[in-house]
């Protein structure tokens, strides 16, 4: 038993010496290795977190918004479908919902107007987001002036700024009076942007739903569920551009990998002629070279990951931001709360050590069964 | 004692180029006496070499080994043999076990490692026995100075004088201390007066009571005096053998 | 034998991997640790957003302002033009990272 050990380790000496002659090009091979391996599990850490996150603070979003379509897109909802709504059996509340986009040319940005249902502001008033009071550079106070539906120009104060914690959900808000929206985008006072309904039993929301849009058949009820599940689907991982050009990295990396790890050298081969004549067997130098491939490639592997999960959060994926971030103006400022699914770490590992370390065994098989005396006539 | 029974090696058998490298060879080859093998370019010398250093099988024919069979215990049990091992219908893990315990080979082009220590060079057979650290690495050093390269153990092989990685081969063959050495053109590659330090390496071999078969064509090699024995070979064949 | 710089066994090279080895898998221990620590405790953001959602009704995450159908995806047109297919790219590079709502997607099927 201690002479396994003892052969096993004396292996590992020379797969190391080995290693060390060619540092130039396993040190390339590493940090290569690691790139994909950081890139991969940064995404991977990204995605998952941040549908954690999204789920966590979508639970507490509306159960169900209906909204009105008219010639495809949805449209102001008329009041009076609000009593039509609070009619209905199981529905315990209806209330409507005055929000809006508005384009400010001086930032060239989107701003999502809204009147809270509680404490709103007064008349003349704002309470901004920290993406705008940062992207604007604006304090309490300042007077901003926008253009309303009729050109005609209204001035706001600031009156609060929302939290930076909470830009990930905030960023581009700007909250308003009633009667500020009304006038300012010109919606009449019998409509509002959209109604949101609770209901007696969460088992009955479906119920419901369809019930409404029977009842109201230019509506379109989401549910929460959708809104959380919209989140999901949208850090899906697995789907999009980001994995596209992960999966061509990948691809040539395997490639890169694969040539330089069995592209086994006329030197190489007479190497392994020269351990087996001197009595090494197939097993032996089948276990060197699968100590090389799986010493790069754990290293690779660890320092990939962990370098991703301080990418991702400790700088909040700062790297990813002007991937997300496309045009946008106000990219919020969010700290991500670390969630690691193991089973994803599992298989990131299975993509990429596997691969690896057979990329490198397979190719010496050959030439480990080479018989000894070639070596005589080297 | 080693004895080859009417040994042939061919290769490419049954193919247009098929070619016998040693036919019908019968021979004995004894404990502790300097064996050369001496003969023309192509005569056979080296397959003669890799088939009793167990490095290929013969096409047909025996080889028996006689001597040092206690290190390789585990091989004779499981044959049932005693006093004698026919290595020639052994499978290759035998065969591998054999050639780490009974024989040091030195190879015509010295076939080093590259890129890593004259150290680790000399260490390298030893490392499938699983021995321990401390004892190899004694054991490598004591090697060094005898061969007088102890200001070069850490170097690299490549930057090593022909002579020096000469005496690093034969520190390699010696490694697991096995009781024959087998020595393919050990001095194709110095000059004549590396080539006699060589022999002389080699005599003092044999009073250490190893047994030493070389093949060669150098006549400072089949010249020395601490030969024992000359083997013409020709065509695969041998022809007589003197003194 | 007496003078020889006998390579001590904390410096040979199988020992410096697989002590390196076991800093490797005591840094994932230390990550894992580290997450599960700050899942734990580092809520008090997530608590705060939540919260302000609950508060102004908001139904999306404020992540990506450059168009209306990107900000709040949750409520994007049924109809509007290259979202209705799973497989759209309207709006890059938004539109690469997200899919559409898997609602439209529902709808949609039979589009595929
Ligand atoms: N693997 C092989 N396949 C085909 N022919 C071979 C093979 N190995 C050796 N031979 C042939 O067998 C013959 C004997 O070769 P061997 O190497 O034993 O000769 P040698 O006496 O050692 O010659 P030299 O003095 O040049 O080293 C040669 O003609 C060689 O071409
Ligand atoms: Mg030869």
């Amino acid at each position: 038993m201690s002479n396994l050990i003892e052969k096993q380790r004396s292996i590992l000496d020379f797969t190391l010496s080995s290693l060390m002659r060619r540092k130039a090009k396993n040190i390339s091979l590493f940090l290569v290795y690691s790139l994909v391996v950081f890139v991969l599990g940064s995404a991977m850490f990204f995605t998952q977190a941040m549908k954690r996150e999204a789920s966590l603070i979508l639970k507490e979003a509306p159960e169900m918004v209906i909204q009105r379509l008219l010639c495809g897109r949805y449209e102001p909802v008329p009041l009076d479908y609000l009593e039509r709504i609070k009619n209905i059996r199981g529905v315990i509340s209806a209330d409507y919902r005055l929000w809006g986009y508005y384009y400010d040319p001086a930032a060239g940005s989107n701003y999502t107007l809204m009147v809270p249902r509680n404490n709103p502001p007064a008349r003349g008033k704002i309470v901004i987001g920290n993406g705008i009071a940062r992207n604007r550079m604006l304090y309490r106070e300042d007077i901003l002036s926008f253009r309303g539906y009729n050109g005609i120009n209204h001035n706001f104060e600031v009156d609060d700024i929302l939290s930076s914690e909470s830009e990930l959900v905030s960023a581009d808000l700007m909250l308003i009076s009633e009667e500020d929206f009304r006038d300012f985008f010109g919606l009449s006072p019998a409509a509002a942007t959209d109604i949101v309904a609770t209901v007696r039993n969460q088992k009955e929301l479906i119920t419901i739903a369809n019930k409404i849009s029977e009842l109201l058949p230019d509506t379109r009820p989401v549910i929460r569920d959708e809104m959380i599940r919209t989140y999901d689907s949208v850090f899906d991982w697995r789907g999009g551009i980001l994995i596209v050009l992960i999966s061509m990295a990948m691809l040539s990396f395997v490639i890169f990998a694969w040539e330089k790890a069995s592209g086994l050298s006329a030197e190489e081969r007479r190497e392994i002629g020269i351990l087996k004549a001197i009595g090494w067997e197939t097993s032996d130098v089948i276990a060197v070279k699968t100590y090389e491939g799986a010493i790069i490639s754990f290293f690779s592997f660890c320092t990939g990951l962990l370098l991703a999960y301080g990418h991702v959060f400790f700088t909040s994926a700062f790297l990813f931001a002007p991937a997300l971030k496309g045009w946008s103006v106000i990219y919020p400022d969010f700290r991500i709360t670390p969630y690691i699914d193991p089973y994803q770490v599992v298989v990131l590992f299975l993509l990429t050590v596997v691969p690896y370390t057979a990329a490198t065994v397979v190719p010496s098989w050959r030439s480990a069964i080479i018989d000894p005396d070639s070596v005589m006539r080297l | 004692m080693i004895r080859l029974l009417d040994v042939r090696k061919g290769f490419n058998l049954a193919k247009p180029n098929e070619y016998i490298a040693v036919s019908g060879v019968t021979l004995t080859i004894e404990a502790n006496r300097v064996t050369v093998f001496k003969g023309p370019s192509g005569s056979g010398k080296t397959t003669l070499l890799s088939l009793i250093g167990c490095m290929t099988r013969p096409t047909s024919g025996r080889i028996e080994l006689m001597d040092n069979l206690p290190l390789i215990n585990g091989i004779l049990r499981d044959n049932g043999e005693t006093n004698r091992l026919e290595v020639t219908s052994l499978p290759e893990r035998f065969l591998t076990e054999i050639r780490r315990r009974l024989f040091g080979f030195i190879f015509q082009q010295f076939n080093l490692i590259k890129g890593i220590t004259v150290l680790e060079n000399i260490m390298l057979p030893s490392y499938p026995l699983g021995r321990k650290h401390g004892f190899v690495t004694e054991r490598a050093h004591a090697l060094i100075d005898t061969f007088g390269l102890g200001a070069r153990a850490s170097a690299k092989v490549e930057w090593l004088s022909g002579g020096e990685a000469q005496r690093v081969a034969i520190a390699r063959a010696l490694m697991n201390d096995p009781p024959v050495i087998i020595a393919d053109e050990p001095t194709a590659h110095l000059d004549s007066k590396l080539s006699v330090e060589f022999m002389e390496i080699i005599s003092g071999l044999k009073n250490q009571g190893k047994t030493i078969i070389i093949a060669s064509h150098d006549p400072l090699v089949f010249e020395a005096g601490m030969i024992d024995r000359i083997i013409n070979v020709r065509d695969g064949m041998l022809y007589g053998s003197g003194t | 034998m007496d003078n020889h710089k006998m390579i001590p066994d904390s410096a040979r090279k199988s020992n410096i991997c697989m002590a390196l080895f076991g800093v490797c898998l005591l840094l994932l221990g230390v990550m894992f640790i580290h997450a599960s620590i700050q899942r734990r405790t580092g809520n008090a953001g997530t608590e705060h957003m939540a919260g302000l959602v609950k508060n102004l009704e908001l139904t999306d995450l404020c992540l990506f302002t450059e168009a209306r159908y990107t900000r709040n995806l949750s409520q994007a047109d049924l109809h509007s033009a290259f979202q209705d297919h799973p497989s759209s790219l309207e709006h890059f590079p938004a539109g690469s990272v997200t899919g559409p709502p898997a609602g439209i997607r529902r709808i949609n099927v039979k589009l595929d």
